[in-house]
């Protein structure tokens, strides 16, 4: 599978992890799967709902809290995914995957990542360093979770 | 009258490839529990090895969150609409970094 984006989306994604650093931010990706390309005509910012402890943990507990923060975890809110997604599919879009940054960190998943992903989605994962956006690549999780193979971005 | 399951992308491989189920159910977890023995392939995704919902499926009634109604108790009625919601959760830090 490929990813396609057009360029201004990606810069979209880029400008938004710069304006969240030093936080992660996330967001998703919505358009049509034809073959084997994805092609995102949506980019939806969200919410990093680890801002939020006490809700966050409600959803999804962190084993370290003293470690783990929003500076280098993301939880994204599901009653507002289950909203954007009813809103896109009542538009004939599908939900393709998701993207988040890693500040001060490479675009490389994290086992963290792994353990969290869910098969077919597209992740996109992109290095935010002193702010700036650098490196952007897309990963999908391989059926028996063990890893994540990269996947192309087409512009 | 049955209630209809919404099934998210990533898991209508294990569901012949509908976006919807009809099943009927009087509890969410009977709901739950016909789905997955009607598409067997979608335990792995859905239950731990102790049969319990993983943490990070998140499953809606309409617009509740059934950890905040009754859980697996929670009641149907003919118009519900279930979703399962994975949760979508990430990060840099590698927890075997740290440790």
């Amino acid at each position: 599978m490929a990813i396609q984006l057009k360029a201004e989306q990606v810069e979209s994604i880029r400008s938004h992890g710069a304006r969240e650093y030093p936080d992660e931010c996330c967001g998703m990706l919505l358009g049509h799967a034809d073959g084997a390309v994805k092609e995102v005509s949506e980019v939806v910012p969200l919410q990093n709902i680890r801002h939020d402890f006490t809700r966050a943990q409600e959803l999804l507990p962190l084993d370290d809290p003293g470690r783990e923060s929003e500076k280098n975890r993301f939880l994204i809110d599901p009653l507002e995914q289950l909203r954007v997604e009813k809103n896109a599919r009542a538009r004939g879009l599908d939900v393709l995957g998701y993207y988040h940054s890693h500040p001060d960190h490479p675009a490389r998943p994290s086992n963290y990542d792994r353990e969290h992903a869910w098969p077919w989605y597209s992740y996109i994962i992109f290095s935010v360093e002193q702010g700036e956006a650098r490196e952007l690549t897309s990963w999908v999780l391989s059926e028996d979770r063990s890893r994540f193979d990269p996947e192309s971005v087409k512009l | 009258m049955p209630v209809k399951v919404v099934i998210p992308t990533p898991l209508r491989q294990y569901t012949g490839k509908k976006d919807s189920v009809e099943i009927e159910a009087k509890t969410v977890g009977e709901a739950l529990a016909r789905l997955t023995s009607q598409f067997g392939d979608l335990r792995k995704h859905l239950y731990n090895e102790e049969g319990k919902l993983r943490s990070f499926v998140n499953v809606y009634v309409n617009d509740e969150d059934i950890r905040f109604l009754q859980r697996d108790l929670t009641p149907l009625a003919e118009t519900d609409i279930v979703s399962i919601v994975p949760s979508i959760a990430g990060g840099s830090m590698n927890r075997c970094i740290c440790r």
